[in-house]
């Protein structure tokens, strides 16, 4: 069973806990939902780099020459 | 001198793991925060250090600066992101380093916070990050939590919270 460290900061104390059922679940939403947000940035950040290169060659330029170009 | 930073609390996470580490009844007697930490998670490469303030993950947004070792980019997260530790896919035995300053944490206007951290790797592969970030809520925070939902903080792990007044 997973726990969680508790620091009580008016008095010091440390307790290891152990997660609740509707901790586990919403640690499992949470990871769910981190992957699935990574998933899209990554697609994101495909499309954009396909666009760029796309843009190139039509120009007849690689994606690099493009960048450049352009900075 | 007068005394700016008192440490709060300190916790290092034993043989078991621990899944979060919390702060909690976070006195509202200083002026400004500071989270240290060193960390290392049970899985992944450079996995996400993610916070939670006041058991919330809601209503977080930051601007982020990272470099990988070869790269730098930067962007928008909407989300809680707070860093990179090192996880198994790292050098073994090493552990990332990182702060979360949070000043004003006890007013009643939207949380600003700033994070500096670096994970430590025997690669060229190695993040630093600094995140400017704005937690918009009007509640004082009284509970800091690190965690990443996917992983564990493995042994040794350490986590410090200093107050700061006088700043």
């Amino acid at each position: 069973m997973p726990t969680k460290l508790v620091v009580d900061c008016s008095t010091g104390a440390v307790e290891e806990i152990e997660l609740t059922a509707e901790e586990i679940a919403q640690r499992e939403a949470d990871a769910e939902a981190a992957a699935q947000a990574k998933a899209d940035e990554e697609a994101a950040a495909a499309a954009k780099q396909a666009e760029k290169e796309a843009i190139a060659a039509k120009l007849g330029l690689t994606a690099e020459e493009l960048v450049k170009l352009l900075g | 001198m007068a005394t700016t930073y008192e440490a709060i609390a300190t916790v290092t996470v034993g043989s078991g793991g621990a899944a979060n580490i919390e702060f909690t009844s976070i006195p509202a007697t200083y002026t400004d925060l500071l989270l240290m930490h060193s960390t290392r998670q049970n899985a992944g490469n450079a996995p996400s250090l993610l916070i939670k303030f006041n058991s919330s993950t809601s209503n977080f947004s930051s601007r982020y600066l990272i470099g990988s070792g070869s790269t730098a980019s930067s962007g928008t997260s909407p989300a809680n992101y707070a860093g990179n530790s090192d996880g198994s896919s790292n050098t073994a035995s090493t552990f990332a380093n990182g702060s979360i300053y949070i000043p004003n944490y006890a007013g009643s206007n939207y949380k600003s916070y700033s994070v500096d951290d670096v994970q430590e790797n025997n690669a060229t592969e190695a993040y630093a990050t600094l995140i400017a970030g704005l937690w918009s809520n009007t509640a004082a925070i009284t509970s800091i939590t690190l965690y990443n939902a996917s992983n564990s903080f493995v042994q040794y792990s350490t986590a410090t919270l200093y107050g700061i007044k006088n700043s």
